[in-house]
């Protein structure tokens, strides 16, 4: 017996809303990016049971697209907070509050 | 397998809840690569073999440890709770809302449990397949993707 | 699908020129002597004048290329050249404000030519996938680019809101995206709009994806409720990146908005046309109301840029509410992007120059009697945000009346009337820093330098440009219902 589809897609709603609510409520900036690989996840599954769904492999290579671009952010967000870091002592976003948020 | 899904399912949505509301940032990274994991499970129950290796390999391996890394780095301690972001409190409610409304919506009404087809022959040679024909200038641009990344993190990251 | 062939290396010529001279700028960069690092900026300019005859070129052949994934067509086209101009008119405001932000050129070079890059192979694509990581591409060299003076704390801030509201919201277009090649099974734009005019294939779920793909697509042209980053990133962000930011991105995104919700995804029409109508309004009012309250000169064109996203909108509503006429809707819309890339930038790469080494000096009040030290800056200045506000003779007024005549002819009559009212409260804002320059007496403490030449060349072209615009608007109006031929 196999799962339908819809399953995968709950499944994937349930982790995109849990990394809107971390994006949305942590102030961690490395956390907050965290939730966004969640969200990215999220797209991933959905992807991957539509690829199923349908018979075809372009959704796993979007899937194979979105895995790079996680990494190409991750590399970037990290490198950031770094830099971050280093002149502000602070890894909290409300506390980065020169400009008005 | 089905009894494999809701295992895999439910341990990816509790640890994802972990990674967000748990407040030591290094447990929320160990708690991601279980959320990877368990997802790797799944991409196998759908006969995305290739994925799922991905999936461990380079998301739960390379890019895990990249955050645990920079975690160790900084040091970054437990949180104290904030008062809440301003943006959290009129956002976050009405999405959550939405978003709930949603996995009602897509799993009643648009895809209907019809049973679905044999699982398709996705090995690494269908879809390279795939990579260099129909899609070989989004996999070439890609390159320009990681140079930028490459030079980004190079850039920022390094003492004046 | 057929092997790649040469025709097709051909139709995505100008993103090669331009990523082969990032490259090579970049390759360069350690073995130019320190003295001599403006001569990358001049390899650059080289490489985009390259790109931009390329994309001359490249007109004799154009049609889809890579299997569908791009296509050269006149829309493309438009696009390219406009992202060449913001790109070129940025580089030439930056050469000097590198110099004396002892910022490092040849990785700011590059990186301002692969984000263009990007750009343009986000208004080319015709295909989700490659429009994603064309939007990737240009977002990230933008992300960085804001970072770019890493020893401010303003420059920081930036980067980091601008890299974090950015990825969230490249996340929400994802899912989108993902939903509607679940539902369609395609993501090529050609057989999305066919598979989605069939009868009976417009489900509730293709709904939530389009919300969730306007949120993300909303996000980068900062249309209202996916604004709040914007005045915080382009107050931090060092100011020549700004200029290009404000222009480069946005106009990719619009151009996706465009190709998507206009042509891949027209047949869901209604839902569309409200989606536009509502974030028209909204960023129109909130964008004019917000700066009115603003000191500080860079807020204050950000708050004015995203009240001109919301004029842009209106168009593109008059564009989806004209149905089968769309095309005088998506012609007013390129021809206002075009003639806001030439104000915005060429305000931006100015304010760079008055706010002096470190930006100190942004505020309005910093200019008092500017008009008496430095005439020519001054009436520089006052010409842009003249023709920001849309005063006869200049582009800004044609480029509102283009896009208040399509509205009016879609029958928006009460959109039209709120931007009508929206651009006659604008003129206060922009007329308060001229009245600053011109009726105060002191001493500006902005900086009273004399214009470097590679800034006044710039300038010089913008204004060129604006006036041309302004006065003969018939041969562009022309070219940009050429451009908006290729979609329905």
């Amino acid at each position: 017996m196999t799962i339908p589809p819809h399953w995968y897609l709950a499944l994937g709603t349930g982790l995109f809303t849990v990394g809107v609510v971390g994006v949305l409520t942590r102030r961690n900036v490395i956390v907050i990016l965290m939730s966004i690989e969640l969200i990215l996840n999220a797209v991933n599954i959905n992807l991957v049971a539509f690829s199923r769904m349908f018979h075809s492999v372009d959704g796993q290579v979007f899937a194979i697209f979105v895995i790079t671009d996680a990494a190409a952010e991750a590399a970037i967000g990290l490198g950031l907070i770094i830099a971050l870091f280093r002149n502000k002592e602070t890894v909290n976003a409300d506390e980065i509050d020169l400009l008005k948020w | 397998m089905v009894i494999l899904f809701y295992i895999a399912a439910i341990v990816a949505i509790l640890a994802a809840l972990g990674v967000v509301l748990q407040k030591t940032p290094v447990y929320s990274a160990l708690l991601l690569i279980v959320v990877l994991c368990s997802l790797a499970v799944i991409y196998l129950l759908l006969g995305a073999e290739f994925i799922a290796f991905i999936q461990v390999i380079v998301y739960a391996g390379a890019i895990m440890v990249l955050f645990v890394l920079v975690i160790m780095l900084l040091n970054a301690r437990r949180e104290t709770p904030g008062q809440g972001s301003r943006m959290a409190r009129w956002l976050g409610g009405p999405l959550l809302v939405v978003f709930l409304a949603e996995i009602v919506l897509a799993a009643w009404r648009q895809f209907p449990g019809a049973a679905s087809p044999p699982p398709l022959n996705a090995g690494p040679a269908a879809i390279g397949q795939l990579l260099f024909r129909s899609y070989v200038l989004p996999f070439e641009v890609t390159s320009i993707l990681i140079l930028v990344a490459i030079l980004g993190a190079v850039v920022l990251a390094k003492k004046s | 699908m057929t092997p790649v062939q040469a025709l097709d290396f051909i139709r995505v010529l100008p993103e090669i020129v331009l990523a082969s001279c990032a490259i090579l700028v970049m390759v360069a960069e350690p073995f130019v002597s320190a003295r001599h690092t403006a001569a990358l900026a001049w390899v650059s300019l080289i490489g985009i004048v390259a790109a931009g005859a390329g994309n001359a070129w490249m007109r004799r052949f154009s049609g889809p290329a890579f299997g569908g994934s791009i296509a050269a067509d006149p829309f493309a086209s438009y696009f390219v050249y406009l992202l060449l101009l913001a790109a070129a008119l940025t580089l030439l405001g930056s050469v000097r404000y590198l110099e004396t932000n002892q910022v490092h050129h040849g990785e700011f070079y590059a990186l301002l030519l692969l984000g263009t890059t990007g750009a343009c192979l986000m208004v080319a694509a015709t295909e989700l996938i490659m429009i994603f990581i064309g939007l990737e591409i240009s977002s990230i060299s933008t992300y960085i680019l804001a970072g770019f003076r890493r020893a401010d704390k303003r420059s920081n801030e930036a980067c980091l809101k601008y890299f974090l509201l950015g990825s969230f919201a490249t996340a929400f277009l994802l899912y989108g995206i993902a939903f509607i090649y679940g539902l369609t099974g395609t993501t090529n734009l050609v057989q999305l709009s066919e598979k989605l005019s069939a009868p009976g294939a417009r489900p509730p779920l293709l709904w939530i994806a389009l919300i969730l793909a306007f949120v993300g697509l909303g996000f980068k042209v900062s249309t209202v409720p996916f604004h709040i980053w914007t005045p915080d990133v382009y107050q931090g962000a060092p100011a020549p990146v700004t200029a290009f930011l404000s222009v480069a991105p946005k106009a990719a995104a619009f151009a996706v908005i465009l190709r998507v919700f206009l042509g891949g995804l027209a047949s869901a029409g209604a839902l569309v046309f409200w989606l536009l109508w509502i974030s028209a309004l909204l960023t129109m009012c909130l964008g004019n109301l917000a700066a009115l309250w603003q000191t500080n000169i860079k807020r204050l064109l950000a708050y004015s840029a995203i009240a001109h996203a919301g004029y842009v909108l209106v168009g593109m509503a008059a564009a989806k509410a004209a149905g089968p006429e769309a095309g005088e809707g998506i012609a007013s819309v390129l021809f206002y992007l075009a003639a806001y890339a030439l104000m915005n930038v060429a305000a931006f790469i100015l304010v760079a120059h008055l706010a002096g080494a470190g930006e100190r000096y942004q505020e309005a009040d910093d200019c008092t009697g500017l008009a008496y030290q430095r005439p020519g800056v001054a009436a520089c200045l006052t010409l842009l945000l003249v023709s920001l506000s849309g005063f006869p003779a200049t582009a800004g007024f044609f480029a509102k009346f283009y896009v208040f005549r399509a509205a009016i002819h879609a029958h928006l009559i009460g959109l039209t009337l709120v931007a009508v009212l929206n651009s006659v409260v604008a003129v206060y804002y922009y007329l308060r820093v001229v009245v600053a320059m011109y009726m105060r007496e002191g001493n500006p403490r902005a900086s009273a330098s004399p214009l470097p030449w590679p800034l006044g060349a710039a300038l010089a072209l913008s204004l060129v440009g604006i006036f041309y615009l302004g006065l003969f608007p018939t041969p562009f109006v022309r070219l940009a219902n050429l451009a908006a031929s290729p979609l329905p």
